[in-house]
């Protein structure tokens, strides 16, 4: 019943990405349950190494409910650059294979066979085009393993990529779709969240066999006209949806972590100013303009809210850029405080609406103007606290990661991926001491963010 | 209550009173339309707190009295009654309209809680009806729409003596019309921000003759703005809050006579032809671009990639040849609102504030009494 022939839709998805490529770098903790995510009182799971799940612990747990799972992992902050570099050089691998990728997240995406000229795929053929894919990704990725499903759509790819992992491949063979998917719980479907499956419950409707022999004018009944019609093409995988790889950029933004939360919103607001700034000197620099303003905001607790406007115009003035910003962040809760903000532009354009009064307002404004100079740097990386995961370095150890910090103190276990060395623990204040500047490979990329 | 009304004028002035109702009220009575019935006369009420209007229209009342109807489903049926009288009929919760051999009942609302319409303020003045209308139409054109810029949302009403300017922004163009009135005083000087889509639908219904334009003392609190005008033997009324906040300094983005470097005189229509004609290959308000010779201008849009569209017409050019690209919207609205078949075109540089103005003829002088200044696209590389 697949609308393509071939099973020629990949879904490749990289095993607990964050977790994998901190064992990674520090040797010491392979084979050992790693959890990254926010390690304060409120954090949220972001990613368990497989050891850690083994005792339970989940991605979206809270980091309380885990440490009491499994007290004797590594807890560690997440080091977002590091993990954005890496799924770059993956990324890499899939579009050497095919020009058609559509990544979802930094550790996730769709690749279409079909558009590398590849026809007339036997399961065989893909099953050793995804080993060989494997083998790349492991290759670039110094070690990282992925799971990759297969089929004549992106519904039966991303199912299947899900049930070999870590490290598997599953093709499904084409005409075998429905028979496939029909044991598995309807929530495997997309868009069959926890109100449908409910409302599907009711009507005795509890894996996708079940959802197959509803008549469908019943299901149209239960869950309504358009999700019904969806439906009941998605449970006999007829998914016609077409993997859209869009390379062009199509945000330009700048983000920021800072080294505590913050909760004065003068201080923020000064902060999205410069950062407006910046990003539309970038825009600039690229001959780009952009008609959405998009401000994001990441809680103490790792949740992440955007919000943004689009203006009638694409403009590439910083002021213009400033103000929207500074709107849409007064709108923001920022009670609890922010550990993230950023700023940036989308719906590009190569034309520019200026309007009539930013000039002679800015002219108002320069008298009584906050000199943005004055604004403290309070950004995580630049401060002298350390959290766990960190990388440092030091004259005479070299490089190595923070295994611990508090009372003034702080741990650091002295390895890389490549070489091992000693743990020593110094003042926080120890000038030998330093943390390593990870530059962002590149902010205007189209991929989102992992924000799990 | 009981009443016999001619099916015209109750369809017209129910019509005008139901369009300020809320179409998601906050409380349910607001979705109605308030119907008194005295000696002679109905008048049709509706308010949502913001804005008031009221209709008076002659009647035959048999029975005084009041009741309180979904202004929607009153507003639906009038117009589609067939001509002939309409009677109304209030029994108990009941309300019956008859009409020839139609006969629709409807459930009224309790009128006791109803909110009592604001008073309309003092009159300020009289404008004629005709040359505001026209006025208003011209600057509303190039108010703000977005919720989110309030202040831009409404227009600029500035008294001075027996001038009255309209100003409306959107920040990418504005509209600045002077008119004439007759104020009260000599000396009246006030200024208030009027919302933009109230004035325009008031300026619309006052069809009569004169309007009374009622402004209470600005800064004393919630100011309103009143009009009071006669429709076709009934009285229409409308009061709306004024909206607060700054509105931009915009007289200082004028372009100055000396500051001008290029004029051009062109025939609107054939204009407004041309830019609807090229635009459409600019998506999403792509820019149209203007390249101005001696005697001729040319426009183009589009972009090598796509679709592209070029087209010369006729212009008289004074001064520096110049190149400029406008949203072509924002340059097709200026150019209906101007009124006049010739149009002039001031610049003094392609990125800078341009002007519009309405000619007689392509020898006349440019008609100051309304401006609109629209802003320029950059074009990159």
């Amino acid at each position: 019943m697949g609308v393509r022939a071939d099973p020629s839709i990949l879904h490749v998805d990289l095993d607990a990405f964050f977790a994998a490529v901190e064992q990674r770098d520090k040797p010491s903790l392979r084979g050992k349950p790693v959890v990254v995510g926010g390690i304060g009182l409120r954090g949220v799971v972001s990613t368990a190494s497989y050891e850690a799940r083994k005792y339970g612990v989940r991605s979206a747990m809270s980091t309380a409910e885990a440490r009491s799972r499994c007290p004797h992992a590594a807890y560690l902050s997440p080091r977002f650059e590091v993990y954005r570099a890496t799924s770059q050089a993956v990324m890499a691998q899939m579009r050497a294979l095919s020009p058609l990728v559509e990544p979802l997240s930094l550790d996730e995406a769709f690749v279409d066979l079909s558009a590398a000229g590849l026809h007339d795929l036997t399961v065989e053929d893909v099953q050793a085009i995804a080993d060989d894919l494997k083998d790349a990704i492991k290759q670039a990725s110094g070690g990282l393993t992925a799971s990759v499903g297969a089929g004549t759509s992106k519904l039966i790819a991303k199912i299947a990529s899900d049930l070999d992992k870590p490290d598997g491949v599953v093709v499904v063979p084409p005409g075998t779709e429905a028979e496939f998917l029909a044991p598995m719980q309807v929530t495997v479907i997309p868009g069959v969240g926890p109100a449908t499956a409910q409302r599907l419950s009711m009507a005795g409707v509890r894996t996708v066999a079940d959802l197959q022999q509803l008549d469908a004018d019943e299901l149209i009944r239960q869950v309504g006209t358009a999700h019904g019609s969806s439906l009941h093409r998605m449970a006999v995988a007829a998914d016609d949806r077409p993997v859209v790889s869009d390379r062009e950029t199509k945000s330009v933004s700048i983000e920021d972590t800072f080294e505590t939360d913050i909760i004065d919103r003068a201080l923020l607001a000064a902060i999205s100013e410069r950062m407006a700034h910046r990003v539309a000197e970038r825009l600039q620099k690229a001959q780009l303009s952009g008609r959405t303003v998009t401000v994001k905001t990441r809680m103490h607790d790792f949740t992440t809210h955007t919000r943004s406007s689009t203006l009638a115009g694409p403009t590439d003035d910083p002021r213009v850029v400033a103000r929207v910003a500074r709107r849409l962040l007064e709108d923001s809760d920022i009670s609890g405080g922010i550990r993230l903000l950023g700023v940036g532009v989308s719906s590009l354009a190569d034309w520019i609406q200026d309007d009539l009064f930013t000039e002679s307002e800015a002219v108002e404004a320069a008298e009584a103007a906050v000199d943005l100079a004055d604004v403290p740097v309070r950004s995580r990386e630049r401060q002298t606290g350390y959290y766990p995961g960190q990388d440092v370095t030091h004259p005479a150890y070299g490089d190595g990661w923070v295994w611990g910090a508090g009372r003034g103190r702080v741990t650091v276990r002295f390895e890389t991926a490549a070489t091992t060395g000693p743990i020593r623990t110094f003042a926080v204040d120890d000038p030998e001491l330093s943390l390593v500047q990870h530059t962002p490979p590149d902010d205007e990329e189209s991929a989102a963010e992992a924000d799990r | 209550m009981k009443f016999r009304v001619e099916r015209d004028v109750l369809a017209e002035s129910v019509a005008w009173a139901a369009r300020s109702l809320p179409s998601r009220p906050s409380v349910p009575i607001l979705a109605g339309l308030l119907v008194e019935a005295e000696e002679g006369q109905i008048t049709l009420s509706g308010f949502d707190y913001e804005t008031s209007v009221r209709v008076t229209v002659p009647a035959q009342v048999a029975d005084t009295g009041k009741c309180l109807i979904s202004g929607r489903l009153v507003a639906d049926i009038s117009k589609s009654l067939p001509n002939q009288p309409v009677d109304i009929a209030v029994d108990g919760a009941k309300a019956q309209v008859t009409c020839g051999s139609s006969r629709f009942t409807l459930q009224t609302l309790p009128t006791d809680e109803y909110p009592a319409l604001p008073d309309l303020p003092a009159a300020s003045g009289t404008v004629r009806s005709d040359v505001f209308a026209q006025a208003v139409a011209q600057v509303v054109t190039a108010a703000g729409r977005e919720d989110t810029l309030p202040v831009l949302t409404g227009v600029r009403v500035e008294i001075e003596g027996s001038t009255i300017s309209l100003l409306a922004t959107d920040r990418y163009r504005l509209a600045i019309r002077e008119l004439e009135w007759n104020p009260q005083s000599p000396d009246a000087s006030a200024a208030a921000l009027i919302p933009a889509r109230v004035l325009s639908e008031t300026a619309k219904a006052m069809t009569g003759t004169d309007i009374i334009v009622s402004l209470a003392a600005p800064g004393s609190g919630d100011g309103i703005v009143g009009f009071e005008g006669q429709v076709s033997g009934g009285n229409r009324r409308a009061t709306t809050r004024l909206l607060d906040g700054e509105f931009p300094k915009v007289r200082g983005i004028i372009p100055t006579d000396s500051a001008i470097a290029t004029r051009v005189r062109l025939d609107t229509a054939t204009l407004v032809e041309a830019v609807k004609r090229v635009a459409l290959v600019a998506e999403r308000n792509a820019p149209v671009r203007l390249t101005f010779s001696e005697d001729s201008v040319t426009l183009d849009a589009g972009s090598g990639d796509e679709a592209q569209a070029s087209e010369s017409i006729e212009a008289r050019v004074v001064g520096e040849p110049v190149t400029v690209g406008f949203n072509p919207t924002y340059l097709l609205d200026g150019l209906n609102a101007i009124g006049t078949p010739v149009a002039h075109l001031a610049f003094t540089q392609a990125t800078k504030p341009a002007e519009l103005t309405g000619v007689t003829d392509f020898d006349g002088d440019p008609i100051s009494e309304f401006r609109y200044v629209l802003m320029p696209v950059r074009l990159n590389s």
